[in-house]
């Protein structure tokens, strides 16, 4: 049987715990659209699941010939968004981790970590004109017209919206940092 | 710290790719090859294993196999150069555990 969650997650190692939780209580998940979560019935603990941001979309040449080779190493590629891969692998199969070695998971941290930076700058270089616009304006006793306020609110939503990239980006940087410290003593 | 790295230490990961590939073969025998070799303490992810082989290639530490072209999995073999790379790394290992062992043990 189906069965759809809606469900929205920030963090990507979140979403892979909680799909591993469904996954081992029967519930498989097989496809994702945006915030939709689709399960179908299956043996508990059937596959481990893990989530990966490509560094290209999934249909270029580049990452049809990396999920090629996942998928010759026995990982299947359940479901693709935006750049994100939902990957999984039967249980029975053993661990399953995509990346093993320092360098890679900081290479995948910097990723994430990009991927986030480029929501805030934008989301900043929207937020800044609103706000020096509007408040200029509103200081001046609005000479350009009745709109300020229109630009402070969008300038205030901009504005959060580029601290909460930010704060979603804190926890992936402090990652980093200790991968980094790790690495400076050992493999 | 790349200056390291640029000195001659492998990583761990990239040794055994290195002597799994003594005999030619494709990612998934390479990665069960490592697992056996290292009896079960290196366990490579597959997105580790695929980068490692790409830098390798670039290197030219290894190379694919000729032939088979019709066959979907991808054999590698370790070159010349991959060769004498493991040999240097050996040399720098045991120079390693010699200081190790003189100054711990006495030896």
């Amino acid at each position: 049987m189906k069965h759809i969650v809606r469900k929205a997650f920030w963090d990507f190692e979140k979403e892979e715990q909680w799909l591993n939780d469904m996954s081992a209580r029967g519930m498989a998940f097989t496809d994702y659209s945006w915030c939709r979560y689709v399960f179908t019935d299956t043996p508990d603990q059937q596959y481990i699941y893990r989530i990966e941001l490509l560094e290209n979309l999934p249909t270029h040449a580049e990452s049809i010939a990396y999920l090629r080779f996942l998928e010759e190493n026995g990982v299947e590629v359940v479901a693709t968004y935006l750049r994100w891969v939902y990957l999984r692998k039967p249980a029975a199969d053993g661990p399953f981790d995509i990346y093993t070695d320092i360098d890679s998971k900081i290479k995948h941290y910097q990723r994430i970590n990009y991927f986030w930076t480029v929501f805030m700058i934008i989301e900043f270089a929207a937020a800044i004109p609103n706000l020096t616009l509007g408040i200029t304006n509103l200081l001046m006793h609005e000479p350009f017209g009745n709109f300020s306020y229109g630009n402070l609110i969008i300038g205030a939503a901009t504005l959060s919206l580029a601290i909460l990239f930010l704060a979603l980006d804190l926890p992936l940087r402090r990652k980093i940092k200790k991968l980094r410290q790790e690495k400076a003593i050992h493999e | 710290m790349p200056e390291s790295n640029e000195r001659g230490a492998l990583t761990e990961a990239v040794f055994y790719i290195l002597l799994a590939l003594y005999t030619p073969m494709h990612g998934y025998r390479i990665m069960q090859t490592v697992r056996d070799l290292s009896s079960g303490r290196v366990d490579l992810g597959a997105g580790t294993l695929y980068g490692a082989i790409n830098t390798l290639l670039e290197k030219k530490w290894i190379q694919p196999v000729a032939g088979e072209q019709d066959s979907r999995k991808k054999e590698y073999a370790i070159t010349t150069l991959g060769k004498s790379v493991v040999e240097s790394e050996i040399k720098r290992l045991q120079d390693l555990i010699e200081t190790g062992r003189k100054i711990v043990r006495g030896i």
